[in-house]
């Protein structure tokens, strides 16, 4: 099988400039792969660098040394070396991320918050605004919230629109960060549910989830990351 | 679809190479290179002194590089070096197919006429005569950067800042460029005026696909808003990225520095 996320010995340290210029090393020798409809979760305590580690595999954050080879559009892309607007590209159509927190567009509807990606990739508005409607509606977010911007929702209702967003696409990689975090039980069983629809659809995902019961339940392998610990 | 082009379309738009500007002694502009893409947001950031702006006169035409060439890839596919523009071609390329978006929206309106008339004068320089097409593409503009069009005949100077600005925008993006220059919009504008604007700005440039090179000295204006960002000192381009790494992952002190002087929201 060919791997949807194939990283080698990759490796990050942050130089603080305003702090002498000390090195933190966060991670290295960061090896392992994910095949479609795989979910990877990333196990350690706080602060051994899972989050560092999905962000380099998101691009957000620049890796040093390694390399983290992403399948897109059926070519291997190193996105250790990849021009900002190949990334850009890798983003639109190949890798979604679900972060902890919404990052609030000001005055954005919360139904064109969910939206937007599939608007992005071509979808007619109405039917991105009809898909973002049923996952709303699983989510458990009321009609009567769609039209207002979700910046004045309560934390759990941001994080489900969040969540809705992040899983609205057919992207075939998903990085999920702690995606049932401040959720109830009855909202964490639908993220369960949205994750065994994915794996279904082939879909290839790392995921940071502290909560024993739902790693149990999404988890087909568990990377520990404290193996990539870099303080030495 | 307009993201459809920004995935396809592989060749630039334009095309800065060794860029440098000295004024006597001064080095405002040193070696600056890169290329912008149709539908890309370029942000330059850096603080005042840093050159963005002697960098963006450059490369709008409206200063001639000391050294290197600005190229830029007209209407009909052929890509052209400014400097061998002709001034009515240069005129007609900032008509048409450029925006200017100033800090001082004075600089970019006609402060003594019509709101109607600052949108429509730009389509009347392309050749527009019909006055009732005219009118109704002035006001479909307003109505666009939320105006209402029952002042569509009164004077900007009666307009408050935040309304001036965004006329100054209607009127840049009437002939559908497809390159606009921004120095610091959102500049002279109190923060729930600036929010408000920027929100539009970036529905716009979604909507129409278009390239932006903006100066500014907020990051917060640059996060939202561009794809990529250059940051200068010192008049060279000391880092450059991808918004968003650049921001959350800074390399250089002067950026580091930069992003650790952000007061957190």
């Amino acid at each position: 099988m060919t791997a949807m996320i194939d990283i080698a010995d990759a490796g990050k340290t942050f130089t603080m400039h305003l702090q002498g210029g000390i090195e933190l090393p966060v991670v290295r020798g960061v090896t392992f792969q994910v095949n479609p409809g795989e979910c990877v979760v990333l196990s350690g305590p706080s602060g051994a660098g899972k989050s560092s580690i999905l962000k380099m595999i998101f691009g957000n954050y620049r890796c040093d040394s390694g390399r983290i080879g992403i399948r897109h559009r059926g070519k291997v892309v190193d996105l250790a070396t990849a021009e900002p607007r190949q990334v850009l590209n890798i983003r639109r159509s190949t890798i979604g991320y679900v972060s902890q927190f919404l990052r609030a567009v000001p005055r954005v509807a919360t139904i064109d918050v969910v939206a937007e990606p599939l608007i992005v990739n071509g979808m007619s508005r109405a039917d991105a605004q009809a898909r973002a409607g049923e996952l709303l509606h699983r989510l458990n977010i009321p009609e009567r919230l769609w039209q207002l911007p979700p910046a004045t929702f309560s934390g759990g209702e941001q994080q489900r629109v969040n969540i809705a967003r992040g899983f609205i696409s057919d992207l075939p990689i998903l990085l999920l960060d702690e995606p049932t975090a401040s959720l109830d039980a009855a909202n964490r069983a639908v993220v369960v549910e949205l994750v065994a629809e994915k794996k279904r659809q082939g879909v290839a995902m790392v995921a940071i989830v502290h909560d024993d019961e739902i790693r149990h339940l999404i988890a087909d392998r568990i990377v520990d990351v404290t193996s990539f610990a870099a303080a030495a | 679809m307009a993201d459809q082009n920004f995935i396809e379309n592989d060749e630039p738009l334009l095309v800065a190479k060794s860029l440098s500007k000295s004024f006597g002694r001064i080095h405002a502009c040193r070696d600056v290179s890169f290329s912008l893409y149709p539908g890309e947001v370029l942000a330059i950031v850096g603080e005042s002194g840093s050159g963005k702006s002697t960098l963006l006169q450059m490369l709008s035409g409206q200063l001639a590089p000391s050294a290197g060439q600005v190229s830029y890839r007209m209407r009909d596919g052929v890509t052209r070096d400014l400097a061998s523009l002709g001034e009515a071609e240069r005129r007609f390329l900032f008509r048409t197919d450029w925006g200017f978006v100033h800090q001082d929206p004075a600089q970019g309106l006609r402060m003594a006429v019509s709101a109607g008339a600052n949108v429509g004068e730009r389509l009347m320089a392309v050749g527009w005569n019909h006055y009732g097409r005219i009118r109704d593409t002035a006001s479909d503009w307003l109505t666009r950067v939320e105006i209402d069009t029952a002042r569509i005949d009164d004077a900007p100077r009666t307009y408050s800042g935040g309304m001036r600005q965004r006329l100054q925008i209607a009127r840049n993006l009437v002939t559908e460029p497809r390159l606009v220059f921004m120095d610091e919009p959102t500049g002279g504008l109190d923060v729930s005026v600036q929010a408000r604007l920027l929100d539009l700005l970036r529905s716009l440039v979604a909507e129409l696909n278009l390239a932006v090179v903006i100066v500014t000295h907020d990051l917060a204006v640059a996060r939202l808003l561009s794809h990529r960002v250059m940051v200068m000192k010192g008049g060279r381009v000391i880092e450059t990225g991808l918004t968003d790494q650049v921001l959350d992952d800074p390399r250089e002190p002067y950026t580091q520095l930069l992003v650790s002087s952000i007061l957190p929201p």
